[in-house]
């Protein structure tokens, strides 16, 4: 039974809202820090209000007033745009995959791995870790990685999105530490209860775990949406982009051109009365790419600030 | 006399027991072979084309039979007056994302940790953490969007007087640029770290510091640093030994033909050696290099780290 105190003590423990000073600063020095802080927070912000606003207005609003923070001259044009335009969400779809699939080899090898070398007075458990260890520490490169996913026939395949990165050792290593943090007498008195090392894994250690579970899917889910070299360095078509690579041609190198065309008949268009411009188009299409993280958002602070703590808290 | 034989007799059974051992976690093993095979061809197995490095590498020969030429790519590294361009601006980069970025979390902890109204502090924690979660292809996008030629800020620029910049194009502003989108992406995400070793300071500590007449100021510098310097020992440690990194993920998006004098680094060339121009034994032997430069300064900062009494990587 968690009780209410506990809960917000646990919640409390997340947003380290417990001020450890006794006294508190004098009121200029706290005038001085919050609105500091504000500020802070308001240069974080204000960009992506500018974007949102930007990628609602029309071309014509935007040439005259770029700062703005509300939209001028409403229109879903851009938005339009970008849906009617199928590569954006083909891409998209791709990258769908490659995270929902990914995620789920990535929880399942890296799980059982993890409990594997957390257990203790199993031979040849010091060369266990040290498989895991050695690759983050060193890796072969770019071209001898290339050669061996070319000799897998993974180049140009939406499966190198899914294997590339299997494991992660950092993830690994981060659930080794929570498996370390269940009490021994558990799994002892299972063991004299006469179950094995499976029964113990699936029955009692997978059932304990769930926060660091969802921390660590998490991890990997979002290190999937946000990949992008994986598809730069290895994939070729541009039907199997997957969503990062996409973008960075549409937001960066502005290439617009894969989407339709709204440049070939500019010069016979009166420009002033155009509705859409790159800018508008940009804006929407950043915007796409931030609702999924913004919806999962609330889940992504909570697990992923437990997962530094859990990650910097062992010794 | 009677003692001779034993040791063998004890060998032996300590032999089959560790037998016996083996076979009894013969489940651990099953659940680590995943892990193992994926790490073994993955991480391991590319090892074999290192060997690249040292050979004309004919992709229709294969690698086996193309010839061996020694030191001929390394040799070449070292004459070619690019290399020491490249070691320049990755060094440049990193020293300046250290010297202005690092401290900013730090700083911005030590102050959020003033905050007492819960509500804000939640508030301010929520809006300086998102951008941690956007890809660097986006929060990029953000900046370009903003710095651009029709964007917001030379459009707030012009509106105060100013005289509007190139930030996107413009070399001199390409260090300041990455620096401060650095920043803004990760300062606030950085700061967990040292808000949760803030978190675990014994309030005793402070009592004690207050009952011998330290101001705020110095409870801070005498209480709450010591307090965070293991956090920031490792985090050093680690900024240290991906210096020759210079935040590759961000600096490829920034990297364009108009800034490329400084802002081209190791990474990025091998990319553009390796993948754009089929280079391959060129690539292969700089990120070779790269690779064992960058070994040594980790292992070596995590033993620094450990050896300082702070904490340890793994």
């Amino acid at each position: 039974m968690v009780t209410r105190d506990e809960k917000t003590q646990k919640k409390r423990d997340l947003d380290f809202s417990t001020t450890s000073y006794l006294n508190r600063a004098s009121l200029p020095v706290r005038v001085f820090i919050y609105s500091f802080i504000a500020a802070l927070c308001l240069v974080c912000l204000l960009p992506f209000i500018n974007i949102l606003a930007v990628s609602l207005s029309q071309a014509q609003a935007i040439n005259k007033n770029p700062r703005m923070l509300f939209p001028e001259q409403i229109t879903i044009e851009a938005y339009k745009y970008i849906f009617n335009t199928r590569t954006l969400l083909n891409s998209f779809g791709i990258t769908v995959f490659a995270t929902v699939v990914g995620t789920l080899f990535n929880l399942l090898v890296t799980t059982m791995g993890a409990y594997a070398v957390s257990k203790k007075n199993v031979p040849g458990q010091k060369i266990m870790m040290w498989i895991v260890i050695i690759p983050m520490l060193i890796g072969a490169g770019l071209i001898p990685t290339y050669l061996l996913y070319n000799e897998l026939k993974l180049i140009d395949s939406v499966w190198v999105l899914v294997v590339s990165g299997l494991v992660a050792p950092f993830n690994l290593i981060l659930m080794r530490n929570f498996f370390w943090s269940i009490p021994d007498s558990i799994n002892e008195s299972a063991e004299i209860d006469g179950a094995g090392d499976l029964t113990i894994f699936f029955r009692i250690v997978l059932p304990l775990s769930k926060s660091v579970l969802a921390t660590v899917g998490l991890f990997y889910a979002v290190g999937h949406w946000n990949d992008y070299f994986t598809g730069l360095y290895f994939i070729n078509s541009n039907d199997k982009w997957p969503l990062q690579v996409m973008l960075k041609s549409i937001i960066i190198d502005f290439n617009m051109a894969g989407m339709g065309s709204i440049g070939g008949g500019v010069s016979t268009v009166d420009v002033s009365r155009l509705v859409l411009q790159p800018e508008n188009i940009r804006a929407a299409t950043i915007i796409f790419s931030i609702v999924p993280i913004l919806v999962l958002y609330p889940f992504l602070q909570k697990y992923f600030v437990k997962g530094v703590i859990v990650g910097s808290v062992k010794g | 006399m009677i003692g001779k034989p034993l040791p063998m007799a004890n060998k032996q059974t300590a032999r089959s027991s560790l037998w016996k051992r083996i076979v009894r976690n013969k489940w651990v093993y099953m659940l680590f072979l995943p892990a193992f095979l994926y790490f073994v061809i993955f991480a391991f197995v590319p090892f074999y084309w290192i060997q690249i490095a040292f050979k004309d590498f004919k992709i229709f020969l294969g690698v086996n039979a193309s010839e061996w030429v020694g030191l001929k790519h390394f040799k070449t590294i070292f004459a070619d007056p690019m290399t020491g361009r490249l070691i320049f601006n990755t060094l440049r980069i990193s020293l300046a994302n250290i010297v202005f970025g690092f401290p900013v979390p730090i700083i911005f902890a030590l102050l959020l940790n003033e905050v007492v109204g819960r509500r804000y502090k939640r508030l301010v924690q929520t809006v300086s953490y998102f951008p941690h979660f956007l890809s660097w292809v986006v929060y990029a996008g953000v900046v370009f969007a903003i710095v651009g030629p029709k964007g917001a800020l030379n459009s707030l620029i012009s509106l105060l007087g100013g005289k509007p910049a190139s930030f996107i194009t413009d070399p001199g502003l390409f260090i300041p640029v990455i620096v401060v989108s650095g920043i803004l992406k990760g300062f606030g995400w950085g700061a967990i770290i040292y808000l949760a070793g803030i978190s675990g300071i014994d309030p005793i500590l402070y009592e004690a510091a207050c009952i011998d007449g330290a101001g705020r100021w110095k409870q801070m510098w005498h209480v709450t640093l010591p307090g965070i310097r293991p956090f920031i020992g490792l985090n050093l440690c680690m900024a240290v030994a991906g210096i020759l990194n210079a935040s590759f993920d961000q600096v490829f998006m920034f990297l364009n033909n108009s800034n490329k004098t400084v802002g081209e680094v190791i990474s990025t060339y091998v990319y553009k050696m390796g993948m754009l121009s089929n280079k391959y034994e060129y690539s292969t032997a700089v990120g070779l290099l790269q690779g064992v430069v960058s070994t040594l300064l980790l292992v070596s900062a995590n033993a620094l780290s450990k050896r300082l009494g702070e904490k340890s990587l793994w």
